[in-house]
Protein backbone atom coordinates (compact mmCIF):
# COMPACT_ATOMS: atom_id res chain seq x y z
CA UNK A 1 0.00 0.00 0.00
CA UNK A 2 0.95 3.48 -0.71
CA UNK A 3 1.40 5.45 2.26
CA UNK A 4 0.36 8.79 2.45
CA UNK A 5 2.13 9.94 5.54
CA UNK A 6 4.34 12.16 3.86
CA UNK A 7 1.30 14.24 3.66
CA UNK A 8 1.59 15.12 6.99
CA UNK A 9 5.28 15.89 6.99
CA UNK A 10 4.79 18.21 4.13
CA UNK A 11 1.65 19.99 5.54
CA UNK A 12 2.50 23.42 6.03
CA UNK A 13 4.61 23.42 2.32
CA UNK A 14 1.19 21.61 0.69
CA UNK A 15 -1.29 24.42 2.05
CA UNK A 16 1.38 27.15 1.35
CA UNK A 17 2.18 26.13 -2.28
CA UNK A 18 -2.18 25.44 -2.84
CA UNK A 19 -3.15 29.19 -1.72
CA UNK A 20 0.28 30.09 -3.41
CA UNK A 21 -1.33 28.70 -7.18
CA UNK A 22 -5.03 30.04 -6.04
CA UNK A 23 -3.29 33.42 -5.54
CA UNK A 24 -1.79 33.67 -8.27
CA UNK A 25 -4.93 32.69 -10.55
CA UNK A 26 -6.74 35.06 -9.20
CA UNK A 27 -3.80 37.40 -9.88
CA UNK A 28 -3.86 36.67 -13.08
CA UNK A 29 -7.94 36.89 -13.83
CA UNK A 30 -8.43 39.78 -12.14
CA UNK A 31 -5.24 41.68 -13.34
CA UNK A 32 -3.45 44.54 -11.39
CA UNK A 33 -6.99 45.99 -9.73
CA UNK A 34 -7.29 43.00 -7.02
CA UNK A 35 -3.86 43.27 -5.74
CA UNK A 36 -5.50 44.14 -2.48
CA UNK A 37 -7.11 40.76 -2.35
CA UNK A 38 -4.45 39.03 -3.63
CA UNK A 39 -2.40 40.19 -0.53
CA UNK A 40 -4.86 39.53 1.80
CA UNK A 41 -5.23 35.22 -0.02
CA UNK A 42 -1.38 34.76 0.66
CA UNK A 43 -1.86 36.62 4.58
CA UNK A 44 -4.42 33.71 4.67
CA UNK A 45 -2.35 31.39 2.91
CA UNK A 46 0.71 32.11 5.40
CA UNK A 47 -2.08 31.93 8.77
CA UNK A 48 -3.21 28.28 7.52
CA UNK A 49 0.41 26.97 6.70
CA UNK A 50 1.18 28.41 10.76
CA UNK A 51 -1.90 26.85 11.86
CA UNK A 52 -1.23 23.27 10.61
CA UNK A 53 1.92 22.82 11.73
CA UNK A 54 0.82 22.52 15.26
CA UNK A 55 -2.42 21.42 14.98
CA UNK A 56 -1.49 17.76 14.94
CA UNK A 57 -4.07 16.30 16.92
CA UNK A 58 -6.76 15.56 14.84
CA UNK A 59 -4.30 14.40 11.79
CA UNK A 60 -3.15 12.02 14.89
CA UNK A 61 -6.02 9.98 14.59
CA UNK A 62 -5.92 9.46 11.07
CA UNK A 63 -2.06 8.33 10.58
CA UNK A 64 -3.04 6.03 14.37
CA UNK A 65 -0.61 8.43 16.29
CA UNK A 66 2.44 7.49 14.20
CA UNK A 67 4.28 10.95 13.65
CA UNK A 68 6.50 10.32 10.54
CA UNK A 69 9.50 12.94 10.34
CA UNK A 70 10.40 12.35 7.07
CA UNK A 71 9.22 12.11 3.86
CA UNK A 72 10.39 11.36 0.39
CA UNK A 73 13.05 8.72 1.32
CA UNK A 74 14.62 11.34 3.38
CA UNK A 75 14.61 14.42 1.58
CA UNK A 76 12.56 16.30 3.29
CA UNK A 77 12.84 16.24 7.46
CA UNK A 78 10.34 18.18 9.79
CA UNK A 79 11.25 18.67 13.46
CA UNK A 80 11.20 21.07 15.76
CA UNK A 81 14.18 22.96 14.45
CA UNK A 82 12.67 23.31 11.02
CA UNK A 83 8.72 24.55 13.05
CA UNK A 84 9.93 27.34 14.73
CA UNK A 85 12.17 28.86 11.96
CA UNK A 86 9.56 28.85 9.58
CA UNK A 87 7.45 30.10 12.38
CA UNK A 88 9.72 33.35 12.30
CA UNK A 89 10.18 33.41 8.17
CA UNK A 90 6.28 33.22 8.30
CA UNK A 91 5.96 35.94 10.48
CA UNK A 92 8.94 38.01 8.75
CA UNK A 93 6.95 37.48 4.91
CA UNK A 94 3.66 38.38 5.96
CA UNK A 95 5.44 41.73 8.14
CA UNK A 96 6.52 42.45 4.68
CA UNK A 97 3.46 41.98 2.77
CA UNK A 98 1.95 44.56 5.43
CA UNK A 99 4.95 47.28 4.87
CA UNK A 100 3.70 46.64 1.14
CA UNK A 101 0.13 47.25 1.58
CA UNK A 102 0.29 51.03 0.52
CA UNK A 103 3.47 51.31 -0.80
CA UNK A 104 3.50 50.25 -4.98
CA UNK A 105 0.06 52.21 -4.51
CA UNK A 106 2.03 55.43 -3.98
CA UNK A 107 4.61 54.74 -5.96
CA UNK A 108 1.66 54.35 -8.83
CA UNK A 109 3.27 50.61 -9.57
CA UNK A 110 0.59 48.61 -7.95
CA UNK A 111 1.14 44.81 -9.74
CA UNK A 112 -0.80 41.53 -7.70
CA UNK A 113 2.94 39.57 -8.34
CA UNK A 114 3.66 41.14 -5.59
CA UNK A 115 2.19 38.94 -2.67
CA UNK A 116 2.65 35.78 -4.90
CA UNK A 117 6.02 35.94 -5.77
CA UNK A 118 6.82 36.84 -1.76
CA UNK A 119 4.50 33.10 -1.30
CA UNK A 120 6.69 31.52 -3.79
CA UNK A 121 9.65 32.71 -1.53
CA UNK A 122 8.71 32.21 1.50
CA UNK A 123 7.99 28.21 -0.12
CA UNK A 124 11.36 27.97 -1.45
CA UNK A 125 12.64 28.96 2.53
CA UNK A 126 10.51 26.14 4.06
CA UNK A 127 11.83 23.75 1.96
CA UNK A 128 15.42 24.99 2.60
CA UNK A 129 14.55 24.71 5.98
CA UNK A 130 13.38 21.39 6.22
CA UNK A 131 16.24 19.99 3.61
CA UNK A 132 17.14 16.67 4.28
CA UNK A 133 19.42 15.96 1.31
CA UNK A 134 21.29 18.51 -0.91
CA UNK A 135 18.97 17.68 -3.85
CA UNK A 136 15.85 19.43 -2.22
CA UNK A 137 18.51 21.93 -0.64
CA UNK A 138 19.32 23.16 -4.29
CA UNK A 139 15.78 23.30 -5.39
CA UNK A 140 14.08 25.10 -2.29
CA UNK A 141 17.33 27.73 -2.23
CA UNK A 142 16.70 28.01 -6.16
CA UNK A 143 13.09 28.47 -5.94
CA UNK A 144 13.80 31.29 -3.12
CA UNK A 145 16.39 33.37 -5.25
CA UNK A 146 14.56 33.51 -8.68
CA UNK A 147 11.69 35.18 -6.48
CA UNK A 148 13.69 37.37 -5.26
CA UNK A 149 15.39 38.12 -8.30
CA UNK A 150 12.23 39.30 -9.88
CA UNK A 151 11.35 41.10 -6.06
CA UNK A 152 14.28 43.05 -6.18
CA UNK A 153 13.53 44.64 -9.85
CA UNK A 154 10.11 44.73 -9.12
CA UNK A 155 9.68 48.62 -9.87
CA UNK A 156 10.43 47.98 -13.40
CA UNK A 157 10.49 51.12 -14.14
CA UNK A 158 12.87 52.09 -12.12
CA UNK A 159 17.02 52.29 -12.91
CA UNK A 160 17.92 51.66 -9.39
CA UNK A 161 15.75 49.07 -9.06
CA UNK A 162 16.64 47.02 -12.01
CA UNK A 163 20.00 47.67 -11.36
CA UNK A 164 19.69 46.20 -8.08
CA UNK A 165 17.48 43.04 -9.86
CA UNK A 166 20.86 42.40 -12.36
CA UNK A 167 23.51 42.41 -9.61
CA UNK A 168 21.46 40.61 -7.07
CA UNK A 169 20.86 37.90 -10.53
CA UNK A 170 24.81 37.78 -11.04
CA UNK A 171 25.76 37.36 -8.14
CA UNK A 172 23.14 35.02 -6.86
CA UNK A 173 23.15 32.62 -9.97
CA UNK A 174 27.29 32.55 -9.78
CA UNK A 175 26.90 31.92 -5.67
CA UNK A 176 23.98 28.91 -6.70
CA UNK A 177 26.71 27.48 -9.50
CA UNK A 178 29.73 27.31 -6.15
CA UNK A 179 27.19 25.52 -4.32
CA UNK A 180 26.56 23.13 -7.03
CA UNK A 181 29.78 22.53 -7.83
CA UNK A 182 30.26 22.43 -4.04
CA UNK A 183 27.58 19.66 -4.75
CA UNK A 184 28.98 17.94 -6.94
CA UNK A 185 32.07 17.24 -5.02
CA UNK A 186 30.75 16.16 -1.91
CA UNK A 187 28.69 13.54 -4.06
CA UNK A 188 31.23 12.66 -6.29
CA UNK A 189 33.83 11.44 -3.06
CA UNK A 190 31.34 10.07 -0.53
CA UNK A 191 28.90 8.59 -2.99
CA UNK A 192 25.44 10.66 -1.36
CA UNK A 193 23.61 13.56 -0.79
CA UNK A 194 21.91 12.44 1.93
CA UNK A 195 22.65 14.45 5.07
CA UNK A 196 22.41 11.45 7.50
CA UNK A 197 24.34 9.34 5.12
CA UNK A 198 26.87 12.03 5.48
CA UNK A 199 26.48 12.70 9.40
CA UNK A 200 27.19 8.45 9.81
CA UNK A 201 30.23 8.70 7.63
CA UNK A 202 31.75 11.56 9.06
CA UNK A 203 31.04 9.95 12.69
CA UNK A 204 32.41 6.74 11.96
CA UNK A 205 36.20 8.47 12.29
CA UNK A 206 37.33 7.37 8.92
CA UNK A 207 39.28 9.96 7.43
CA UNK A 208 37.41 12.71 5.40
CA UNK A 209 38.56 12.60 1.71
CA UNK A 210 40.35 15.89 0.56
CA UNK A 211 37.48 16.32 -2.15
CA UNK A 212 34.81 16.65 0.17
CA UNK A 213 36.16 18.94 2.09
CA UNK A 214 36.85 21.38 -1.08
CA UNK A 215 32.96 21.17 -1.72
CA UNK A 216 32.43 21.72 2.12
CA UNK A 217 34.35 25.05 1.34
CA UNK A 218 32.42 25.98 -1.62
CA UNK A 219 29.42 25.08 -0.09
CA UNK A 220 30.06 27.47 2.94
CA UNK A 221 30.93 30.08 0.82
CA UNK A 222 27.25 29.62 -1.16
CA UNK A 223 25.94 30.01 1.69
CA UNK A 224 27.70 32.38 3.32
CA UNK A 225 27.04 34.50 0.33
CA UNK A 226 22.90 34.32 0.61
CA UNK A 227 23.75 35.58 3.96
CA UNK A 228 26.17 38.46 3.20
CA UNK A 229 28.80 37.45 5.30
CA UNK A 230 31.80 39.09 4.48
CA UNK A 231 34.20 38.86 1.87
CA UNK A 232 30.88 37.42 0.12
CA UNK A 233 28.74 40.62 1.38
CA UNK A 234 29.55 43.14 -1.41
CA UNK A 235 26.20 42.63 -3.20
CA UNK A 236 24.08 43.63 -0.26
CA UNK A 237 24.47 47.36 0.17
CA UNK A 238 23.71 48.06 -3.61
CA UNK A 239 20.85 45.61 -4.00
CA UNK A 240 19.41 46.65 -0.04
CA UNK A 241 19.32 50.44 -1.80
CA UNK A 242 18.33 49.83 -5.00
CA UNK A 243 15.42 47.46 -4.16
CA UNK A 244 12.15 48.97 -3.52
CA UNK A 245 11.99 49.58 0.11
CA UNK A 246 9.66 46.38 1.52
CA UNK A 247 11.06 44.47 -0.59
CA UNK A 248 15.00 45.56 1.04
CA UNK A 249 12.80 44.93 4.42
CA UNK A 250 11.62 41.47 3.39
CA UNK A 251 15.59 40.73 1.91
CA UNK A 252 16.80 41.76 5.75
CA UNK A 253 14.39 39.03 7.70
CA UNK A 254 13.23 35.82 6.19
CA UNK A 255 15.75 34.66 3.63
CA UNK A 256 18.59 35.52 6.15
CA UNK A 257 16.35 32.82 8.66
CA UNK A 258 16.14 30.59 5.82
CA UNK A 259 20.10 30.37 5.14
CA UNK A 260 21.09 30.36 8.32
CA UNK A 261 19.08 27.54 9.36
CA UNK A 262 20.57 25.39 6.44
CA UNK A 263 23.75 26.14 7.59
CA UNK A 264 23.03 25.45 11.12
CA UNK A 265 21.75 21.95 9.71
CA UNK A 266 24.88 21.54 7.48
CA UNK A 267 27.44 21.83 10.08
CA UNK A 268 25.75 21.18 12.65
CA UNK A 269 24.10 17.99 11.25
CA UNK A 270 26.45 16.09 9.04
CA UNK A 271 29.39 18.17 9.00
CA UNK A 272 29.49 17.95 13.06
CA UNK A 273 32.34 15.57 12.95
CA UNK A 274 34.24 17.29 10.29
CA UNK A 275 34.43 20.94 12.42
CA UNK A 276 38.06 21.24 11.94
CA UNK A 277 37.70 21.41 8.10
CA UNK A 278 35.07 24.40 8.46
CA UNK A 279 35.59 26.23 12.10
CA UNK A 280 38.42 28.18 10.86
CA UNK A 281 36.58 29.62 7.36
CA UNK A 282 33.45 30.73 9.59
CA UNK A 283 35.38 32.04 12.29
CA UNK A 284 36.88 34.34 9.49
CA UNK A 285 33.70 35.38 8.04
CA UNK A 286 32.02 35.71 11.57
CA UNK A 287 34.73 38.33 13.14
CA UNK A 288 35.34 39.95 9.56
CA UNK A 289 31.95 40.39 8.95
CA UNK A 290 31.01 41.75 12.63
CA UNK A 291 34.22 44.27 12.19
CA UNK A 292 33.42 45.37 8.41
CA UNK A 293 29.67 46.07 9.14
CA UNK A 294 30.65 47.81 12.01
CA UNK A 295 32.93 50.15 10.83
CA UNK A 296 31.94 50.56 7.02
CA UNK A 297 28.18 50.90 8.60
CA UNK A 298 29.88 54.66 10.03
CA UNK A 299 30.15 56.21 6.72
CA UNK A 300 27.49 55.64 5.48
CA UNK A 301 24.74 58.40 4.49
CA UNK A 302 21.72 56.56 3.15
CA UNK A 303 19.28 54.51 5.84
CA UNK A 304 18.91 51.74 3.57
CA UNK A 305 22.41 51.24 3.15
CA UNK A 306 23.04 51.61 6.45
CA UNK A 307 20.81 48.90 7.69
CA UNK A 308 22.61 47.27 5.07
CA UNK A 309 25.83 47.45 6.91
CA UNK A 310 24.08 46.55 9.97
CA UNK A 311 22.48 43.46 8.66
CA UNK A 312 26.19 42.22 7.84
CA UNK A 313 27.21 42.57 11.38
CA UNK A 314 24.46 40.70 12.60
CA UNK A 315 25.05 38.21 10.72
CA UNK A 316 28.59 37.85 12.19
CA UNK A 317 27.12 38.14 15.24
CA UNK A 318 24.69 35.18 14.47
CA UNK A 319 27.79 33.17 13.10
CA UNK A 320 29.60 33.17 16.60
CA UNK A 321 26.37 31.52 17.96
CA UNK A 322 26.54 28.56 15.19
CA UNK A 323 30.51 28.52 15.96
CA UNK A 324 29.31 28.20 19.63
CA UNK A 325 26.87 25.36 18.87
CA UNK A 326 25.73 23.39 21.23
CA UNK A 327 22.11 23.68 23.09
CA UNK A 328 22.90 27.22 24.67
CA UNK A 329 24.40 28.04 20.59
CA UNK A 330 21.31 26.84 18.85
CA UNK A 331 18.93 28.60 21.14
CA UNK A 332 21.19 31.76 21.36
CA UNK A 333 20.97 31.79 17.60
CA UNK A 334 16.64 31.35 17.54
CA UNK A 335 16.80 33.88 20.56
CA UNK A 336 18.95 36.66 18.40
CA UNK A 337 17.27 36.03 15.38
CA UNK A 338 13.59 36.43 16.15
CA UNK A 339 14.55 39.89 18.19
CA UNK A 340 16.86 41.04 15.05
CA UNK A 341 14.30 40.27 12.59
CA UNK A 342 11.34 42.17 14.49
CA UNK A 343 13.99 44.33 15.19
CA UNK A 344 15.12 45.01 11.14
CA UNK A 345 11.62 45.05 9.92
CA UNK A 346 10.32 47.62 12.09
CA UNK A 347 13.52 50.23 11.41
CA UNK A 348 12.19 50.00 7.73
CA UNK A 349 8.42 50.60 8.36
CA UNK A 350 10.17 53.61 9.44
CA UNK A 351 12.42 54.19 6.10
CA UNK A 352 8.84 53.24 4.38
CA UNK A 353 7.53 56.49 6.19
CA UNK A 354 9.94 58.46 4.93
CA UNK A 355 7.98 60.71 2.41
CA UNK A 356 8.15 64.12 1.55
CA UNK A 357 5.02 65.57 -0.67
CA UNK A 358 4.92 61.62 -1.50
CA UNK A 359 8.17 61.52 -2.69
CA UNK A 360 10.00 58.86 -1.01
CA UNK A 361 13.54 59.98 1.02
CA UNK A 362 16.29 57.62 2.60
CA UNK A 363 19.20 60.27 3.63
CA UNK A 364 19.90 60.17 7.35
CA UNK A 365 19.94 63.85 7.13
CA UNK A 366 15.94 63.91 6.19
CA UNK A 367 15.29 62.25 9.74
CA UNK A 368 16.66 65.96 11.02
CA UNK A 369 14.35 67.34 13.74
CA UNK A 370 11.78 63.78 13.56
CA UNK A 371 10.99 64.19 17.18
CA UNK A 372 9.60 67.12 16.25
CA UNK A 373 7.62 66.80 12.96
CA UNK A 374 6.36 63.30 13.80
CA UNK A 375 7.12 62.54 17.64
CA UNK A 376 5.30 59.07 17.39
CA UNK A 377 7.88 58.13 14.83
CA UNK A 378 10.90 59.64 15.94
CA UNK A 379 9.92 57.81 19.38
CA UNK A 380 9.47 54.27 17.69
CA UNK A 381 12.45 54.78 15.61
CA UNK A 382 14.73 55.87 18.79
CA UNK A 383 13.21 52.39 20.67
CA UNK A 384 14.25 50.28 17.56
CA UNK A 385 17.68 51.85 17.58
CA UNK A 386 18.25 51.58 20.67
CA UNK A 387 17.83 47.87 20.93
CA UNK A 388 19.85 47.18 17.65
CA UNK A 389 22.76 49.14 19.99
CA UNK A 390 21.76 46.69 22.73
CA UNK A 391 21.25 48.96 25.22
CA UNK A 392 19.38 47.04 28.03
CA UNK A 393 16.71 46.85 28.88
CA UNK A 394 15.71 46.45 25.38
CA UNK A 395 15.55 42.96 23.55
CA UNK A 396 18.58 43.86 21.59
CA UNK A 397 20.57 43.57 24.55
CA UNK A 398 19.13 40.10 25.13
CA UNK A 399 20.05 38.48 21.69
CA UNK A 400 23.80 39.62 22.26
CA UNK A 401 23.57 38.63 26.10
CA UNK A 402 22.72 34.80 24.87
CA UNK A 403 25.21 34.93 22.22
CA UNK A 404 27.99 36.35 23.47
CA UNK A 405 27.01 33.81 27.10
CA UNK A 406 27.19 30.44 24.44
CA UNK A 407 30.31 31.86 23.07
CA UNK A 408 32.38 32.01 26.33
CA UNK A 409 30.44 28.88 27.70
CA UNK A 410 32.13 27.03 24.76
CA UNK A 411 35.77 28.86 25.32
CA UNK A 412 35.54 31.43 22.25
CA UNK A 413 36.03 34.24 24.39
CA UNK A 414 37.80 36.08 21.79
CA UNK A 415 35.15 36.04 19.32
CA UNK A 416 33.11 37.35 22.38
CA UNK A 417 35.35 40.33 22.83
CA UNK A 418 35.74 41.24 19.06
CA UNK A 419 31.60 41.27 19.11
CA UNK A 420 31.08 43.31 21.85
CA UNK A 421 33.99 46.11 20.40
CA UNK A 422 32.19 45.55 16.94
CA UNK A 423 28.62 46.42 18.56
CA UNK A 424 30.62 48.98 20.56
CA UNK A 425 31.65 50.98 17.12
CA UNK A 426 28.29 50.42 16.08
CA UNK A 427 26.27 51.83 18.78
CA UNK A 428 27.97 55.38 17.47
CA UNK A 429 25.94 55.21 14.21
CA UNK A 430 22.50 53.75 15.86
CA UNK A 431 22.72 56.73 17.97
CA UNK A 432 24.02 58.77 15.55
CA UNK A 433 20.18 58.09 14.30
CA UNK A 434 18.71 59.07 17.41
CA UNK A 435 20.77 62.75 17.70
CA UNK A 436 19.76 63.62 14.43
CA UNK A 437 15.99 62.95 15.16
CA UNK A 438 16.46 64.86 18.69
CA UNK A 439 18.91 67.62 18.64
CA UNK A 440 18.92 68.47 14.98
CA UNK A 441 17.21 70.91 13.30
CA UNK A 442 14.15 70.32 10.88
CA UNK A 443 15.11 70.48 7.23
CA UNK A 444 12.41 69.24 5.43
CA UNK A 445 8.85 68.49 6.60
CA UNK A 446 8.03 64.70 6.49
CA UNK A 447 4.32 63.89 5.60
CA UNK A 448 2.04 62.20 8.62
CA UNK A 449 2.37 58.46 8.25
CA UNK A 450 -1.40 56.63 7.29
CA UNK A 451 -0.43 53.39 6.23
CA UNK A 452 -1.73 50.98 8.77
CA UNK A 453 -0.10 48.03 7.70
CA UNK A 454 3.42 49.85 8.16
CA UNK A 455 2.22 51.54 11.51
CA UNK A 456 1.36 47.66 12.75
CA UNK A 457 4.44 46.81 12.01
CA UNK A 458 6.76 49.44 13.65
CA UNK A 459 3.86 49.88 16.73
CA UNK A 460 4.28 45.40 17.27
CA UNK A 461 7.96 45.38 16.89
CA UNK A 462 8.80 48.64 19.04
CA UNK A 463 6.22 47.21 21.72
CA UNK A 464 7.57 43.38 21.57
CA UNK A 465 11.69 45.41 21.99
CA UNK A 466 10.29 47.04 25.13
CA UNK A 467 8.10 44.37 26.52
CA UNK A 468 10.52 41.33 26.00
CA UNK A 469 12.86 42.30 29.26
CA UNK A 470 9.59 41.83 31.37
CA UNK A 471 8.35 38.33 29.56
CA UNK A 472 11.20 36.73 28.21
CA UNK A 473 10.10 33.28 29.60
CA UNK A 474 7.73 31.87 26.62
CA UNK A 475 10.42 32.84 23.82
CA UNK A 476 13.35 31.44 26.20
CA UNK A 477 11.48 28.00 27.01
CA UNK A 478 10.11 27.55 23.57
CA UNK A 479 13.56 27.71 22.15
CA UNK A 480 15.36 25.48 24.55
CA UNK A 481 13.41 22.85 24.06
CA UNK A 482 13.74 23.10 20.49
CA UNK A 483 17.58 23.35 20.97
CA UNK A 484 17.78 19.98 23.28
CA UNK A 485 15.63 18.07 20.41
CA UNK A 486 17.57 19.48 17.90
CA UNK A 487 21.14 18.96 19.13
CA UNK B 1 44.90 5.89 -23.73
CA UNK B 2 41.98 5.78 -22.01
CA UNK B 3 39.32 8.38 -21.09
CA UNK B 4 39.42 8.01 -16.63
CA UNK B 5 36.92 9.74 -14.13
CA UNK B 6 39.88 12.37 -13.52
CA UNK B 7 39.81 13.59 -17.33
CA UNK B 8 35.75 14.40 -16.29
CA UNK B 9 36.98 16.59 -13.65
CA UNK B 10 39.69 18.53 -15.16
CA UNK B 11 37.27 19.46 -18.00
CA UNK B 12 34.97 20.71 -15.34
CA UNK B 13 37.17 22.37 -13.52
CA UNK B 14 38.73 24.43 -16.67
CA UNK B 15 34.82 25.09 -16.95
CA UNK B 16 34.06 26.31 -13.51
CA UNK B 17 37.18 28.61 -13.46
CA UNK B 18 36.59 30.01 -17.01
CA UNK B 19 32.99 30.70 -15.84
CA UNK B 20 34.37 32.28 -12.63
CA UNK B 21 36.78 34.73 -14.28
CA UNK B 22 34.34 35.44 -17.07
CA UNK B 23 32.45 37.31 -14.37
CA UNK B 24 35.10 38.74 -12.63
CA UNK B 25 36.95 39.99 -15.67
CA UNK B 26 34.14 41.00 -18.39
CA UNK B 27 33.94 44.62 -17.99
CA UNK B 28 31.79 44.96 -21.74
CA UNK B 29 28.70 43.29 -22.19
CA UNK B 30 26.60 41.79 -19.45
CA UNK B 31 25.19 38.92 -21.71
CA UNK B 32 28.72 37.48 -21.68
CA UNK B 33 27.60 37.26 -18.01
CA UNK B 34 24.78 35.36 -18.32
CA UNK B 35 26.79 32.68 -20.54
CA UNK B 36 29.79 32.71 -17.98
CA UNK B 37 26.92 31.84 -15.19
CA UNK B 38 26.15 28.90 -17.77
CA UNK B 39 29.48 27.51 -18.12
CA UNK B 40 29.81 27.26 -13.63
CA UNK B 41 26.27 25.62 -13.87
CA UNK B 42 27.26 23.05 -16.64
CA UNK B 43 30.53 22.32 -15.20
CA UNK B 44 28.70 21.28 -12.22
CA UNK B 45 26.60 19.10 -14.01
CA UNK B 46 29.73 17.23 -16.00
CA UNK B 47 30.99 16.33 -12.28
CA UNK B 48 27.37 14.99 -11.73
CA UNK B 49 27.33 12.79 -14.58
CA UNK B 50 30.70 11.63 -14.45
CA UNK B 51 30.80 10.74 -10.89
CA UNK B 52 27.63 9.07 -11.38
CA UNK B 53 28.88 6.95 -14.32
CA UNK B 54 31.78 5.43 -12.45
CA UNK B 55 30.30 5.33 -9.09
CA UNK B 56 26.96 3.61 -10.40
CA UNK B 57 25.25 5.02 -8.78
CA UNK B 58 22.15 7.36 -10.30
CA UNK B 59 21.44 10.69 -7.86
CA UNK B 60 24.21 12.16 -9.61
CA UNK B 61 21.88 12.00 -12.70
CA UNK B 62 18.86 12.79 -11.24
CA UNK B 63 20.49 15.53 -10.11
CA UNK B 64 21.64 17.05 -13.34
CA UNK B 65 18.27 16.98 -14.88
CA UNK B 66 16.98 18.95 -11.81
CA UNK B 67 20.00 21.44 -12.36
CA UNK B 68 19.07 21.83 -16.18
CA UNK B 69 15.16 22.42 -15.19
CA UNK B 70 16.20 24.68 -13.29
CA UNK B 71 19.23 26.78 -14.95
CA UNK B 72 16.69 27.15 -17.95
CA UNK B 73 14.41 28.95 -15.64
CA UNK B 74 17.71 31.07 -14.04
CA UNK B 75 18.40 32.21 -17.41
CA UNK B 76 14.45 33.00 -18.21
CA UNK B 77 14.48 35.40 -14.92
CA UNK B 78 17.93 36.67 -16.19
CA UNK B 79 16.89 37.36 -19.47
CA UNK B 80 13.97 39.18 -18.48
CA UNK B 81 16.26 41.72 -15.53
CA UNK B 82 18.73 42.38 -18.34
CA UNK B 83 15.71 43.48 -21.20
CA UNK B 84 14.15 45.97 -18.24
CA UNK B 85 17.52 47.09 -17.60
CA UNK B 86 18.45 48.29 -20.90
CA UNK B 87 14.51 50.00 -21.07
CA UNK B 88 15.89 52.20 -18.21
CA UNK B 89 19.47 52.28 -19.26
CA UNK B 90 19.90 51.99 -23.17
CA UNK B 91 22.97 50.23 -22.74
CA UNK B 92 24.05 47.04 -21.31
CA UNK B 93 28.14 47.01 -20.40
CA UNK B 94 28.93 46.32 -16.94
CA UNK B 95 30.83 49.19 -16.23
CA UNK B 96 28.00 51.41 -16.44
CA UNK B 97 26.17 49.84 -13.86
CA UNK B 98 27.18 52.30 -11.20
CA UNK B 99 24.26 53.94 -10.10
CA UNK B 100 24.33 51.87 -6.89
CA UNK B 101 27.96 52.52 -5.26
CA UNK B 102 29.10 53.54 -1.76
Amino acid sequence: MISASFLYVVRPELVLALMGLFAFLVAIVGGNRVARSVGFIVLAGFFFATITMFSSSRLEGLLNGVFPMQAFGGLFVDDAFARLSKVIVLVASACSILLSWHYFEKEGSSRSEYPVLVLFATLGMMAMISAGDFLSLYLGLELQSLSLYILAAFKRDDARSSEAGLKYFILGALSSGVLLYGVSLIYGFSGTTNFDVLANLFQSGSTVHPGVVVGLVFVCAAVAFKLSGVPFHMWAPDVYEGAPTPVTAFFASAPKLAALALLVRLLLGPFAGASVYWHQAVLFIAVASMLWGAFAGLVQFNLKRLLAYSAIANVGFLLVGVLAGGIDGVQALFIYFSIYALNILGAFAVVLCLRRKGKEVESLSDLAGLSRTNPLLALGMAVLMFSLAGIPPLAGFFGKYFIFLAAVHHGLVFLAVIGMLSSVVSAYYYLRIVKIMYFDEPLIRIDPMTDWGVRLVLGGAALVMVAFAFMPAPLVDYTLKVAHEFV
Amino acid sequence: MTIGLSHFLVVSAVLFVIGVTGIILNRRNLLVLLMAIELVLLSANINFVAFSVFQHNLIGQVFTIMVLTVAAAETAIGLAILVIYFRNRGDIAVENATLLKG
